[in-house]
């Protein structure tokens, strides 16, 4: 299987490093963290993040806004949706007119990946309470995953409240700007007067969000199929073309990916 | 957009509890259950599939032209991917065509 960050196995693989990983010096300092302190290098960490967090989260406001919709609303997609591409494929789909029930299932498909976040952090959390679960999937996005996970990996000796507390910092760290900065938005939003061509202000995020994406072979593919599935099924009815390119996409890279492992496998046997 | 309060509020609050369960799935109810892996590979997928469906048809047939491909909206799109793909850096690529849009849209008037 390939390895990006995007792969992670939900059962972390027994690495013969990770015996020297415990050792070394900073090792040694995470492990001998306090839980308060732990909190805090989460959230020292997370501070690099706040250069795309924040601007994202303001566009998103200024965005939502211009569409049409109100304070309260901008604030209910970002303090309970919490998931910045699915917002602004909602707001897209909205601004299309698309039927709700193809609003809200293109919305989760682009939330799916998250089940894996979900799923490959189980291994590290599974001592945590119910209640400390429910939180912590409250609070999943990709950059408090890709943090945390990167974290326990690199220690894995780290006791529970200490991963807790780091997942903690990153999770303070993130979703609080992203409700803040949603807010600054909509309220800039608002002030700005319609006609400036924000139009493709959301096509160019989509853009900008996909193309570090294009890794592999297989990321390729999807994409370049679904693409084309989307451009020939752009006279049905708005939203329909895109449930139906999207899952073609998707199984393209599954295949592609399939693939490519056998031939691997088959040259190193 | 046409949606009223009603709809845009269903739509937040159903998106708001999906989203949470599909977090909290393997954490909070799947446990250690192993996903058979063309499951996984979909997964994998999601983003890479649905994000450039959604945005390919805005790209070329842009609504604020009536459906007509434009220059200005084209090459900002090329920009954005270019920068994206050289850069790896989503900052970055919105500024590359954001810049790329207003500069055309000024000269071409």
């Amino acid at each position: 299987m390939q390895k990006d960050e995007s792969t992670m196995s939900p059962v972390p693989e027994p690495r013969p490093s990770l015996a020297e990983a415990a050792a070394d010096a900073a090792s040694r300092r995470a492990l001998a963290r306090s839980p308060r302190a732990a909190f805090r290098h989460g959230v020292v960490q997370t501070l690099p993040f706040l250069i795309v967090i924040v601007p994202f989260a303001l566009l998103f406001g200024v965005v939502a806004t211009e569409a049409g919709l109100n304070i309260a609303q901008v604030m209910g997609f970002s303090v309970l949706v919490l998931a910045g591409a699915s917002q602004f494929t909602a707001v897209q789909l909205l601004t299309d007119n698309a039927p709700t029930l193809i609003v809200i299932l293109s919305a989760l498909a682009v939330n799916l990946r998250m089940a894996m976040y979900s799923a490959s952090l189980l291994p590290w959390l599974n001592e945590a309470s119910r209640a400390q679960k429910a939180w912590i999937s409250f609070a999943l996005i990709d950059q408090s995953y890709a943090l945390s996970i990167q974290h326990y990996e690199r220690h894995p000796r780290l006791s529970m409240p200490q991963r807790l507390a780091y997942f903690g910092g990153t999770a303070v760290m993130l979703c609080l700007p992203w409700m803040l900065f949603s807010w600054v938005g909509a309220t800039v939003g608002e002030a700005i007067p319609d006609g400036i061509a924000l139009d493709f202000a959301m096509p160019i995020t989509f853009l900008a969000m996909i193309a570090p994406m294009l890794r592999t072979p297989a990321h390729l593919a999807a994409c370049f199929v679904a693409i084309a599935a989307a451009l020939l099924l752009a006279g049905l009815p708005s939203g329909l073309g895109l449930l139906i390119a999207a899952p073609m996409g998707m199984a393209t890279g599954a295949v592609v990916e399939a693939r490519s492992d056998t031939r691997a496998a088959a040259q190193e046997g | 957009m046409q949606a009223s309060d009603l709809t845009i509020w269903t739509i937040i609050l159903v998106l708001g509890v999906g989203t949470y369960l599909i977090r909290w799935s393997f954490l909070g109810a799947l446990g250690n259950r192993e996903l058979p892996g063309w499951v996984l590979r979909m997964l994998r997928y999601t983003p890479v599939a649905v994000l450039p469906a959604l945005v390919a048809p805005l790209v070329l047939w842009p609504e604020a032209t009536g459906g007509a491909p434009d220059p200005a909206r084209l090459a900002a799109a090329a920009a954005t991917v270019a920068v994206g793909v050289l850069t790896r850096n989503v900052m970055l690529a919105i500024l590359a065509g954001a810049t790329t849009l207003f500069g055309l849209l000024y000269l071409l008037g």
